[in-house]
């Protein structure tokens, strides 16, 4: 075990704490402001991944597909709000659990109806294939733009909320909603935005990550229940909690899977070492949510503290 | 709460219906019949568990498959180890149901201590996430733990014995998961007519007037949490002896959202409603199942429907709405 693997176990870390983080900030966003849990935002990551999977093969350009991919699921997630989630918003949360959970299923068969049973494939762009040299690693080029694509994006995301007029309206309507509609902001359209928004970054998450692993039904769920590990970890409805607790997830995960199997090799012999380092690896950042909430029951940044 | 004559009519009607049909299915000579409605069975009575979280206490768990799988692999286990002849923490395995339920009740029980523990700190939609997280977490540890057949899962070669019955006949077995599934719904109704029960469905109107006439919500809460979590890991312990597997997949996410649709379907904290509600699910998956292969579409359509319109499940809609005082 060399510094340079750990230092490129690191970069995976951050590559994937990234994309979490696109996957989170639409989720804690459509919360925050309109207090509603949405399950099927997995559902808009798989759209995108497929919809950028199938323009990408057809025009042979990953840009095109990836700007399908954002628009499908900003498209699918406007449809969604306008057609059933608005009924949600005064609804408890079991409602809405059960309403998106029933979005999933419709979702997943429908795109198993429309794109077939079977996994597509979607190469990255031939401009980012091959590895760059980072004087300890050659890293794939692809990851790094990866990286650099997430903190682009983090970075607009703030500049939208803290410096536009949407982001003024988002804000207030996280704090207070009933005020903003009496100031004659349209709260129908700014919700229907917001969850638009939320879901072309979901679906730009999965067109990205699409990329590096199969594009298939079901993918977005397991990416789902991470994201919620983030936002609770972050605190539910916080951007900037959204960020740390993906950052968080994504590096200790990625760092628990490869240290801890080698850490149990140690003392134990080769086979067993690996699967209990694996096992406990793979429930390391459950157990950080536990203790964030016997810490901090609300998360690091709560939203009304 | 008084349940109403119609209720009351109706849940004469599922009890007996869900022990004559099978009984029937015997002498036309259908056993898948018999085993569909053991399933039924188990899966009402795993709902059940459920029912006096969300149903009373108004909890909404999203984990509450990893009790149902939990208590599988308990089976699974103690199975394979009667089996194999080697001993489990010093003690042999066995193949007796009535050893396995009690082993299978105390362990999902602990978990749900642990779980209910950590998770009952919060309310809302934290609970919903983190009951999702933590049941998520011990997916993949049963996934990626090798000992017991990880994401392969764990055959059980011969089902476990229930004296003076043969498990291996379709009828015996689901004699059995009925008469559990009866007694549970006996306890239930007790649990709902007790001082304690009044209590949990006061602390799902106002936990701060409850806190205010000097009971703490918290334990009530936790107690209501540990009861749930060992009835629906009974029902998990009986699902894999009808189906002689048990795997990671009992525990997934996806299983956590049958239970509360099966109590949704059915009419959340109605006696009845998860026994409704599971007939519900196997039928509309066995019916439409044999349809067509995207069937679940359709039971989102209806379970999107069903919460948009019907509030109150299917015993709201024949017995008329429920009145809370």
């Amino acid at each position: 075990m060399t510094l340079a693997l750990i230092f490129e176990q690191l970069l995976n870390g951050l590559q994937f704490g990234l994309m979490l983080f696109l996957m989170s900030a639409g989720l804690t966003l459509v919360f925050g402001v309109m207090g509603l849990i949405n399950l099927a935002h997995g559902s808009l990551y798989m759209i995108g991944a497929f919809f950028c999977a199938v323009a990408a093969g057809a025009t042979g350009n990953f840009w095109l597909g990836l700007a399908a991919g954002m628009a499908a699921a900003a498209a699918a997630g406007a449809l969604i709000e306008m057609l059933v989630i608005r009924r949600l918003y005064d609804r408890d949360h079991l409602d809405q659990v059960l309403a998106t959970f029933a979005l999933i299923l419709i979702l997943s068969e429908a795109t198993k109806m429309v794109f077939g049973p079977f996994p597509l494939y979607l190469n990255a762009p031939p401009i980012l294939s091959g590895t760059v040299n980072l004087g300890l690693v050659d890293y794939p080029l692809y990851r790094l733009a990866l990286i650099g694509f997430g903190l682009l994006v983090a970075l607009g995301l703030w500049l939208l909320i803290a410096r536009t007029r949407l982001g003024i309206r988002i804000r207030a309507g996280e704090n207070d909603r009933e005020m903003i509609a009496a100031l004659g902001v349209n709260i129908r359209a700014l919700y229907t935005v917001v969850f638009a928004l939320g879901a072309a970054l979901a679906g730009m998450a999965g067109a990205l990550v699409g990329a590096v692993q199969a594009v298939q039904v079901g993918m977005g769920e397991p990416v789902l229940i991470l994201a919620f590990v983030v936002i609770v970890i972050g605190g539910i409805g916080s951007i900037r909690g959204a960020m740390v607790g993906a950052l968080l997830v994504g590096v200790i995960d990625t760092m628990g899977r490869f240290l801890l199997p080698r850490a149990f090799a140690v003392f134990l012999d080769a086979s067993q070492a690996s699967g209990i380092g694996a096992a406990l690896a793979s429930m390391l950042i459950y157990l950080l949510m536990a203790l964030v909430l016997v810490l901090r029951p609300k998360g690091l940044f709560p939203l009304h503290a | 709460m008084r349940d109403t004559h119609r209720e009351y009519a109706l849940n004469t009607v599922l009890a007996l219906g869900l022990l004559l049909v099978p009984l029937w299915a015997l002498w036309a000579d259908e056993p898948f019949t018999i085993t569909m409605f053991t399933r039924i069975a188990i899966l009402a009575l795993a709902g059940l568990g459920l029912n006096l979280v969300l149903g009373l206490g108004g909890m909404v768990s999203f984990g509450h498959a990893v009790f149902f799988g939990l208590g599988g692999y308990c089976a699974g286990i103690l199975a394979q180890h009667a089996f194999n002849g080697a001993p489990i923490l010093g003690l042999p395995g066995t193949n007796q149901m009535l050893i396995i339920w009690p082993v299978a009740m105390l362990v999902s029980g602990l978990l749900a201590a642990v779980i209910g523990v950590l998770s009952l700190r919060t309310e809302g939609v934290f609970f919903i996430m983190i009951t999702l997280a933590f049941a998520q977490m011990v997916y993949y540890f049963a996934i990626s733990w090798p000992a017991y057949g990880g994401e392969d899962g764990l055959p059980i070669y011969v089902r476990n014995q229930f004296p003076g019955l043969n498990t291996m006949r379709p009828l015996h077995l689901f004699l059995i998961c009925w008469g559990v599934l009866m007694l549970a719904l006996g306890l239930f109704a007790m649990v709902r007519a007790s001082r304690f029960g009044a209590a949990l469905m006061a602390i799902r109107q106002n936990p701060d007037r409850v806190a205010a006439v000097g009971i703490e919500p918290f334990g009530i809460k936790l107690a209501a949490f540990i009861l749930s979590g060992m009835i629906t890991g009974l029902a998990g312990a009986l699902m894999a002896d009808l189906s002689r597997f048990t795997s990671p997949s009992m525990m997934a996410w996806t299983m956590s959202g049958e239970l509360i649709i099966i109590i949704i379907l059915g009419g959340t904290g109605r006696l009845f409603g998860p026994v409704a509600g599971a007939a519900i699910l196997v039928g509309f998956e066995v019916t439409f199942g044999g349809l067509t292969e995207h069937w679940k579409l359709w039971l989102g359509l209806v379970l999107l429907g069903a919460v948009l319109f019907a509030r109150g499940g299917l015993i709201g809609l024949i017995a008329g709405r429920e009145r809370l005082g």
